[in-house]
């Protein structure tokens, strides 16, 4: 199987405090993979460092097999790495149009913007996710949504990317039932078109019922990685994470 | 009916603030003409703030960028005079004024990105950065001209001077000039990459960063953009006058900071608007010029100035806070 991405012996570094110690992992074609870990463990360093926000201080990233040298979140996107951040990475005051092009606008030469194309697709966007209110359309701005709608903001951008790989940072956090379904169809979705998810949370069962694999980290290490078939319950899960982390 | 609604609220949001200030400039000329009837008819009153509006647009609209990304200069003030003396000390030195127009506006990019440069890569703030700027650069000023301001009467037969500010039907060419920028502004605000980035780091750059936006990059760029308007507004102001002086600039300070903020661009960042802006200067211009020419005393320029500026951004207010 392909990989889509693999990160080697990867170590960051804030000040003295070192957030990720010599951490691999690899995203092969058409899976999802779970990524947990308590508060703390280094998930959200490794996330950000995975798709570029952070540059990691020692070891390397391959992109489909290729070593890359400098490695930034242009870089990420451009390789077809999309992310859901925790944070959604959004601009509250801007429309939704303008939040779904954010960094990748669709372009006339000399960099001017094309508007009518743009709105145009988020307007298709934000129905394919299920936006039903009339008051709202692509020129709303963010910033009158709600935390469900902003999450589909963020995974609208990430679809329209055609993203091969889209990283999911918490995607159910302060999500209703009804939404945490939808942000599942949506993994299920892309799996379904072979490309690959990386889901991280701290809520087991959401990231048992969704993973083939899961990857468990603690105190910036790797610390236990398994397939589902490995397993048989979320509970068997939990019992492995409590066990490694204990034990470490 | 609730589609009306959307496309309504949608339209205030975007145009909200712009149609504030017009509706403040329009207001403004409403007591102007109640007022003062027969000082708002004669076209002199017309013409010194068709003059002035020039000179303050080309530092107004850059300072709009720079205030959408979220940060804010002084220096443009000392800027406007470190091109102009750049400028005029050339012309003076026999070099073809238009190289030395282009050499002036560049002197003014360059200064801008230097004073971006040091704000994001030290962090510093920019407010109180900016005004270390403003000081040093007018002293360097001061001590390089020994105070002493240059005429450049030359100038005249040289073909930029009637392209530039030269008499077009009785219209001042500054103006077909600001109104191209203004043009220019809009677009490349509202509809281009530049602008757009301009805005997403100026409401988040957190986000803007985690979308592979380079924050730094983008800020410097508006820096420079400012310079670069400051040292328009500089050369022109100098090529109007025949003179350079080492004072030049400082006047329009906070006049064009005024105009910013009366023109609707909260100073929060991640919002701006160019009409908006335009229609600030107007409201400035016509406020130095006005009270003068209905006959108060100058002493109450600065009074309604302030009262201007205080009304406004109360009014400013209906378009609501910072939504996060």
């Amino acid at each position: 199987m392909e990989n889509i991405i693999e990160l080697n012996n990867v170590t960051k570094r804030f000040g003295g405090i070192t957030a990720l110690n010599k951490a691999s992992l690899k995203v092969t074609k058409g899976e999802v993979v779970g990524l947990i870990g308590d508060n703390g463990a280094g998930k959200s360093t490794l996330i950000k460092t995975l798709v570029g926000v952070y540059s990691p201080d020692e070891g390397d990233i391959l992109i489909r097999g290729e070593k890359v040298s400098s490695w930034n979140a242009l870089k990420a996107r451009e390789s077809g790495i999309e992310t859901v951040f925790q944070d959604r990475a959004l601009t509250p005051q801007q429309s939704i149009v303008k939040n779904i092009f954010m960094g990748k606008e669709l372009r006339y030469p000399f960099g001017f913007i094309k508007e009518k194309e743009q709105i145009f697709e988020a307007n298709r966007l934000i129905r394919e996710i299920g936006f039903t209110s009339k008051l709202i359309n692509a020129e709303s701005p963010v910033g009158n949504l709600s935390g469900g709608e902003r999450q589909g903001v963020a995974i609208a951008r990430a679809i329209y990317n055609k993203a091969e790989l889209i990283v999911l940072d918490e995607p159910t956090n302060n999500l209703s039932l009804n939404e945490t379904q939808k942000v599942f169809d949506f993994v299920l979705n892309v799996k379904k078109t072979n490309r690959s998810v990386l889901f991280i949370g701290h809520n087991i069962y959401h990231v048992y019922d969704i993973s083939d694999r899961f990857v468990i980290l603690d105190r910036g290490e790797v610390v236990h990685k398994l397939n589902k078939n490995d397993i048989s319950t979320p509970e068997e899960l939990m019992k492995i994470m409590r066990d490694t982390i204990r034990t470490h | 009916m609730s589609n009306n609604n959307s496309y309504l609220s949608n339209y205030f949001h975007k145009n909200g603030r712009a149609l504030g200030s017009i509706g403040y400039f329009v207001l403004l000329m409403v007591i102007f003409l109640i007022g003062a009837p027969e000082a708002w008819i004669r076209p002199n009153l017309h013409q010194s703030v068709f003059v002035m509006m020039p000179t303050l647009i080309f530092l107004t609209i850059p300072l709009v960028f720079l205030v959408a990304s979220g940060e804010i200069d002084l220096s443009f003030a000392s800027t406007y005079a470190v091109a102009a003396y750049v400028f005029a000390l050339l012309v003076k030195n026999g070099v073809d004024p238009a190289i030395c127009f282009v050499l002036g506006v560049f002197t003014g990019a360059a200064i801008g990105a230097l004073v971006g440069t040091l704000i994001v890569v030290f962090r510093l703030s920019s407010l109180v950065a900016s005004l270390g700027v403003l000081f040093l650069l007018r002293g360097v000023i001061l001590l390089l001209t020994n105070s002493r301001s240059i005429t450049i009467m030359e100038i005249e037969n040289h073909w930029i001077y009637p392209l530039l500010v030269g008499n077009f039907y009785g219209f001042p060419m500054q103006i077909f000039w600001a109104a191209i920028f203004v043009i220019f502004c809009y677009y490349f605000f509202n509809k281009h990459v530049f602008g757009i980035h301009i805005q997403h780091v100026g409401d988040n750059s957190v986000s803007a960063e985690q979308m592979g936006i380079n924050v730094n990059a983008v800020k410097i760029k508006a820096f420079m953009f400012v310079g670069i308007g400051a040292a328009i507004g500089g050369i022109f102001t100098t090529m109007i006058t025949y003179t350079f002086f080492p004072t030049q600039g400082f006047g329009y300070l906070l006049l064009a900071l005024a105009a910013v903020f009366v023109g609707g661009t909260p100073y929060w960042g991640g919002l701006g608007t160019i009409i908006g802006a335009v229609f600030g200067v107007g409201i400035i211009a016509y406020m130095e010029i006005g009270i003068i020419a209905i006959g108060w005393s100058g002493e109450w320029r600065q009074f309604f100035n302030g009262l201007i500026i205080l009304l406004a951004l109360l009014g400013h207010r209906l378009h609501g806070e910072r939504v996060r």
